[in-house]
């Protein structure tokens, strides 16, 4: 009996930190070379969300942080690093958690004013937040977990700057020479289906258009470069405090 | 009455055998499509003429088979004296009735709760069939031979320990009295073999190591890593894609795959024979004949494990008796597969890492395109400019059709320890966007390597082609689409979208007189016809 208590008691102790005794150096070169193509230079987010907080979501313990590395997230685009040791994983598991402990950056703005900016610049006429607007563009819902705010404010001002692959301008010249400048939804090597301006989906055979141009480098979405300063401030802080 | 029973039970059995001199043949029994790529010299090319350029647009399905598991499925069928043999995912063989898709019966293997692999998908691509039974390579290591005309069991054996990372996913190779079968495991720290057994009763004939031992030649090329242990006792080598075989050599030719660990090249120092080699092995012994080693010590995990096709040819005013493959490293190579010597190598897809080949077809490697921790970006992707899924060979034409993957990537060197079981590959790949890579079919001149077209595709393809005497090659795409060409000059002339991603080879029979190909995609094999 006593043998049994003090094996529970050496068991509960013994799960060790996976990250003990380990520095954040040696996962940073692995994270800006492996991770950072989503969670940007320094984990301050890009098409990944941002590292750069105290508390991850869905990585309460270090543990379940080295699982995520390993594993990835289903249903998201996080995949499973299945290239790294687990040694690795623990090292870059290192580092994001390292920063968590940098200085938070604060935003600046009222995310108050800023919902009232996105309604009155018409955003919901392209975007759906938490079930009201159109669905043209991105959904926005829960959009402050997966972007940071200095991607977010750069989507508003110059949102050519980065589209998602989902969400790629063409430009196709069908039969009667009257081009369209639309959103790729989905092609093959045979096919292409777009949503054009008035959200229409349409289909075509490629052999019926005279060409069809990817524009990866062109946003439907108009850039709001005269936006008032503060304004900016607010509609971004109310993105990012989308979550 | 008695005697006319037996002489009738004669004729049954004759008919119902596949005789190894049936398959020698196969290219007469135009009806039947009798091995994993058509015939031994694995020529994926149908010499049936009813579907052709000019009535391809009226091709349409027939029948839809939906496997249980609606997984990945990367079959290639086998069809024989109206029976289609199958494998479905992870270790199944299903018996269809080719003219209606009806299952016939059904062989399915209880896997351990513990099997994995490592650094692939649980598929299967085919079975291969001798006299009266089909045979199968299972995931947990075992090669099983059934009765073809049940599914029953007729016999049972262990290869390899799964437990250590390997797993047989490959259709068998039969020749004369033997069944042969390959390993995956590559990314495991496996030692990498082929395997002969004897068909009838499953007793081992022979094993050929790719990975050689102490004392044995090609043992000098590993090096010992940084803690002074041996490195060949880990080196990889898989096995895991089909060979082809010449009865009139009597030699054996299989692809072998990459060292391991894979991008970490500092563990193995050397040229880490016999991986991503091609080996020919006398078929009687399993002795080693010749070896050619495409990419000497390989950091890019470029398997040499694609198709050797066999072909008779005219070189420089000499005919030939030549092995050809599009490699994974981007080169195309043409080789004597008497001798192994090395004729020509050229690129049929971009690739950064080789100025070019010698004389003797050594790559001519530019420095600084090893893997690194910051990554190295390099063409041809770690996929490599192809893959296991076959290309076809139009003797006539002398033509040669390859699905290309036109891709790079960054290459990380990372850590690696060796642990038996576990993945053991020392880094791995960042690809680049979506916009970035396509793919491709390329017809090339099969005695130069020199292009004769190509068709694009939205992108780098995991899907085998077929060509055929009626004109056409068919292909398949992750987006779906099975798609025919005109194989003089890759002009689309029809297309069906299947619904799933294409992961496997075409196959082309007949039915009651009438043509059918017959394609894998994703959760579904698809047989179509005019």
């Amino acid at each position: 009996m006593i043998a049994t208590i003090l094996i529970a008691i050496t068991l509960s102790q013994a799960a060790p930190d996976p990250l003990e005794g380990l520095s954040p150096a040696e996962g940073k070169r692995l994270f800006n070379g492996q991770c950072a193509v989503c969670h940007g230079i320094g984990g301050g987010g890009s098409t990944g969300p941002n590292l750069q907080r105290a508390t991850l979501p869905r990585a309460a313990t270090n543990a379940d942080l080295v699982h995520v590395i390993t594993e990835g997230i289903p249903n998201t685009q996080m995949p499973g690093a299945w290239q790294m040791t687990e040694h690795e994983a623990r090292l870059v598991a290192t580092y994001v958690r390292s920063l968590g402990k940098i200085d938070q950056v604060v935003i600046p703005g009222d995310p108050k004013n800023g919902e009232v900016v996105y309604a009155k610049s018409g955003c919901a006429g392209c975007h759906i937040i938490s079930g009201a607007g159109r669905g043209f563009g991105p959904e926005l819902t829960g959009i402050g977990l997966r972007r940071g705010a200095a991607h977010l404010r750069e989507s508003i001002v110059d949102p050519a700057a980065e589209v998602a692959a989902e969400f790629m301008t063409v430009r196709l010249v069908p039969a009667d020479g009257r081009p369209i400048k639309a959103i790729r939804v989905n092609e093959d090597s045979f096919t292409i289906q777009i949503k054009d301006s008035a959200g229409q989906f349409r289909s075509y055979d490629r052999t019926q258009l005279k060409s069809v141009e990817h524009l990866p480098k062109e946003s439907l979405m108009p850039a709001y470069t005269h936006m008032k300063p503060s304004d900016l401030d607010d509609l971004v802080a109310y993105l990012a405090s989308l979550r | 009455m008695k005697h006319f029973a037996v002489l009738l039970f004669a004729i049954l059995s004759a008919h119902a055998q596949v005789s190894f001199d049936r398959i020698v043949d196969g290219e007469l029994e135009k009806g039947n499509w009798l091995t994993y790529s058509g015939n031994l010299s694995a020529h994926r090319h149908s010499p049936l003429t009813e579907i052709t350029p000019a009535n391809v647009r009226s091709l349409k399905p027939v029948w839809i088979y939906q496997p249980t598991i609606a997984s990945r499925f990367e079959t290639s069928p086998v069809v024989v004296d109206g029976v289609m043999f199958i494998t479905e995912p992870p270790t199944v063989v299903t018996a269809l009735d080719p003219k209606t898709g009806r299952k016939l019966w059904r062989y399915e293997r209880q896997l351990p709760a513990d099997l994995q692999t490592i650094g692939f998908g649980r598929v299967n691509r085919g079975v291969a069939v001798l006299d009266d039974m089909v045979y199968v390579s299972t995931l947990d290591g075992h090669l099983v031979a059934l009765d073809a005309k049940s599914g029953a069991v007729r016999w049972d054996v262990f290869v390899v320990d799964y437990k250590l990372g390997y797993c047989l996913t490959a259709a068998p190779l039969a020749i004369k009295g033997a069944i042969l079968t390959g390993t995956a495991g590559g990314e495991a720290g496996i030692r990498g073999f082929v395997d002969a057994y004897d068909s009838k009763t499953g007793k081992k004939l022979w094993r050929f190591y790719t990975i050689p031992g102490p004392g044995e030649v090609g043992n000098e090329t590993w090096g010992k890593d940084e803690k002074g242990r041996d490195t060949w006792s880990t080196g990889g080598g898989s096995t895991w894609v089909t060979g082809s075989y010449d009865p009139q050599t009597n030699l054996i030719y299989w692809g072998v795959g990459n060292p391991g660990p894979d991008w970490n090249g500092d563990w193995r120092q050397g040229d880490n024979l016999y991986t991503c080699s091609l080996v020919a092995l006398d078929a009687a012994s399993g002795k080693l004949r010749w070896h050619f080693q495409f990419t000497p010590h390989d950091t890019h995990d470029w398997d040499a494990t694609e198709i050797p096709v066999l072909a008779d040819m005219t070189i420089r005013g000499k005919p030939r008796k030549v092995v050809l493959m599009a490699n994974r490293n981007a080169f195309y190579y043409v080789l004597d597969r008497e001798t192994g010597e090395f004729l020509s190598g050229t690129p049929y897809a971009k690739q950064t890492w080789a100025k070019g080949l010698d004389d003797k077809g050594r790559p001519q490697v530019i420095p600084g395109t090893e893997p690194s921790v910051d990554g190295t970006l390099v063409w041809p992707s770690l996929q490599g400019a192809t893959n296991w899924f076959s290309p076809s060979y139009d003797a006539a034409a002398k033509m040669f059709f390859v699905a290309v993957r036109e891709m790079g990537s960054y290459f990380y060197k990372g850590e690696a320890e060796y642990k038996p079981g576990t993945f053991f590959a020392g880094g791995g790949e960042r690809e680049l966007k979506p916009e970035e890579i396509y793919g491709v079919i390329r017809a090339l001149d099969a005695s130069t390597g020199k292009q004769k077209w190509e068709f694009r595709l939205q992108s780098p393809p995991w899907g085998g082609v077929l060509s055929t005497a009626g004109g056409l090659v068919f292909g398949g795409t992750n987006e779906g689409n099975f798609f025919a060409l005109d194989s003089k000059t890759g002009a689309p002339l029809w297309n069906f979208q299947t619904g799933g991603d294409i992961s496997a080879n075409p196959v082309s029979f007949l039915v009651d007189g009438k043509q059918r190909i017959a394609i894998a995609a994703h959760g579904a094999l698809i047989v179509f016809g005019l």
